[in-house]
């Protein structure tokens, strides 16, 4: 099994030079890292490709670094051949203020996932038909998946008696968002335990 | 021109504009809350819009602030038909990151509970999409089958359908020997219900009308939109996941793949039934292993509590078994997919690990999301009452779809 994703990924350097940043086969899973701008051409060259055959669009998702200097987001596409029997992951590195070309036109599957994308990271897609948001709320603020984004929320609906509607508010907790860490302290956890903070250096 | 300007002074005829409808969110025939907006030119739909995310709960968001363990029964909320498959996908993607063989006997449980998950969710679906076309006794007799494998998953774990039975590196505890027995007494009876059922629609003239040549699906089109699961059998694609990339011990399981020919909801009907009865061997075969073969079912180590006999004498087990349920297992830093063929479709779990004890990612890759994805494409130029049948084939089930 990882002789022939060696083969493949040696394969696809040598005939997408240009797209491919790196290649890796970690845990027996093929992922290429690709530029951006490149996608599109790389995506249809592994659907038309007949030793690549990737003709089933598995997942889009992506994935949030906010600490990592330029590029922010990691897009990241599964690709599975069902002729082939094999699976491929390709990633690419975008920044906030990045545009990702649109693959819909190569698998038309990739509509409801770049939309959901866009709507959990707030990454927008050009070229895409039909780019609104799928999962949350109508006229929903925000990007939820996003690190900074609070899991509470930032807004809470309930029925008002008196206008006889359903009311959107500001989030208001009786108590704070419960995080218990359980990490060891020797173990990178992030609270100063109690008395620690009168010892100096 | 609006219409109602248009008047035709010579026939009297007045311009028809197109009608748009609102579908849902609340119609029995939606299969949850599913809301679609359609556009009809008479009664042919021209235009389907669906939208989702009405049962969206952020569980991708929650499971990030939350250890391995705790996000577990999560995945008992996303398909809560047949909720062990999706536990399965999610022990598969921390089991391959952390390296952990899982004992034989726990796989043999866990391909014996894949399969019931199988039957329990072909059997709402079957006889639900019966209803949505006009039968009302296949859902009472195929209701009263899933209520026996209900009690099945209870006697297994406590509870009938939040099951949280499968854990990373094994199965929470071992199933008793009267349970195997009588499970066993089950599927020896269970093919007769299914000729039963079988008996009320397979042949019934207007079960056929209502499915035959309706919602044609061509290899192209799964391709395309990225089908999985019984939308690909039923086109004549002999396609899955337990065959061509076999996890656990599914490869020394004896079972046949049928498949379509004409890739109609009648034909995926027919697929469904017969996996039934193929699962139903299936069951038998991992019950006859599961006599003969005892064993512990949790891999002991970092990921799996001791056994409780252990803990009452060994410190360290002691705690071990503290750290494990407060802090949690660590997972090694990495990235991981993982796919199991749930009763829908291909069911994966996309991981991403930072080393610490919470996921820094996890995505959920539901086979309805790309079912339904494709319910414009399908619906075009189908009448109306079509709609509801379609959507009963695509087995849509909002929990896995809004995740």
């Amino acid at each position: 099994m990882t002789e022939a994703l060696t083969e493949l990924a040696a394969q696809l350097e040598l005939r997408q030079p240009d797209a491919i940043v790196s290649t890796a086969i970690i845990n027996g899973e093929l992922t290429v890292v690709v530029a951006p701008r490149a996608l599109v051409p790389f995506v249809d060259f592994l659907k038309t490709d007949s030793s690549c055959k990737f003709s089933t669009l598995v997942d889009i998702t992506a994935v949030d670094h906010p600490e990592r200097v330029g590029a922010r987001f990691d897009v990241v596409y599964h690709f599975l051949s069902m002729y082939q029997n094999h699976r491929i992951r390709v990633k690419a590195a975008v920044r906030e203020d990045e545009m990702v070309p649109s693959i819909t036109s190569v698998h038309p599957s990739a509509n409801w996932f770049e939309r959901e994308v866009y709507d959990m990271f707030g990454i927008l897609f050009s070229g895409h038909p039909d780019l609104r948001r799928i999962l949350t709320d109508y006229g929903f603020r925000g990007h939820p998946l996003r690190k900074d984004f609070p899991t509470t929320g930032y807004t809470e609906v309930r029925y008002d008696e008196a206008q006889k509607r359903v009311i959107y508010e500001p989030v208001k907790l009786v108590q704070e968002y419960r995080q218990f860490d359980f990490m060891s302290p020797w173990e990178g956890a992030k609270y100063v335990l109690p008395g620690d903070d009168k010892a100096k250096g | 021109m609006m219409d109602g300007n248009f008047n035709d002074a010579l026939t009297g005829e007045q311009k028809i504009r197109n009608f748009n409808l609102n579908f849902g969110p609340q119609h029995p025939a939606a299969h949850g809350v599913l809301r679609l907006v359609l556009e009809l030119d008479g009664e042919i739909v021209e235009r389907c819009d669906p939208h989702i995310g009405l049962l969206h709960r952020g569980t991708e968001k929650l499971m990030e602030s939350r250890t391995y363990l705790q996000n577990l029964p999560y995945f008992d909320r996303l398909d809560y038909v047949a909720p062990m498959n999706q536990e399965h996908a999610w022990c598969l993607a921390i089991e391959k990151l952390t390296g952990v063989e899982v004992p034989r006997r726990a796989q043999l449980i866990r391909v014996l509970f894949s399969e019931i998950g199988r039957v329990l969710n072909h059997l709402l679906n079957v006889t639900t999409q019966a209803m949505d076309v006009g039968a009302l006794t296949p859902p009472l007799w195929g209701f009263e089958e899933r209520e026996k494998l209900m009690v099945f998953y209870e006697r297994a774990c406590g509870a009938r359908l939040h099951a949280a039975y499968f854990r990373p590196g094994g199965v929470h505890q071992d199933l008793t020997p009267d349970l195997i027995e009588d499970m066993d007494v089950w599927a020896q009876e269970f093919p007769r219900v299914l000729d039963d059922i079988d008996g009320l629609l397979t042949e019934n003239r207007i079960f056929k009308q209502r499915n035959a040549d309706i919602g044609v699906v061509s290899e192209q089109d799964i391709l395309d939109w990225g089908f999985s699961g019984v939308m690909v059998r039923g086109s004549g694609l002999a396609w899955d996941l337990r065959r061509a990339q076999p996890y656990e011990c599914y490869d020394e399981f004896e079972f046949k793949v049928p498949v379509g020919k004409n890739g109609d909801c009648y034909d995926r009907y027919l697929c469904r039934m017969q996996e039934m009865r193929e699962s139903t061997s299936i069951i038998r075969q991992a019950l006859a292993k599961l006599r003969k073969e005892p064993g512990d079912v949790l891999a002991r180590g970092k990921i799996t509590p001791p056994k409780r006999g252990e803990m009452k004498t060994s410190m360290e087990a002691l705690i071990h078994h503290f750290k494990l349920y407060t802090e949690g297992f660590h997972v090694p830093a990495g990235e991981i997919y993982a796919a199991v063929e749930a009763p829908k479709g291909e069911f994966g779990v996309y991981l991403v690990a930072d080393g610490s004890n919470k996921p820094y990612r996890a995505k959920i890759r539901a086979p309805g999301f790309l079912h339904l994805q494709a319910m414009d494409y399908i619906c075009k130029g189908h009448q109306l009452a079509d709609v509801a049948a379609i959507i009963g084939t695509m087995d849509v089930v909002f929990g896995e779809i809004d995740r």
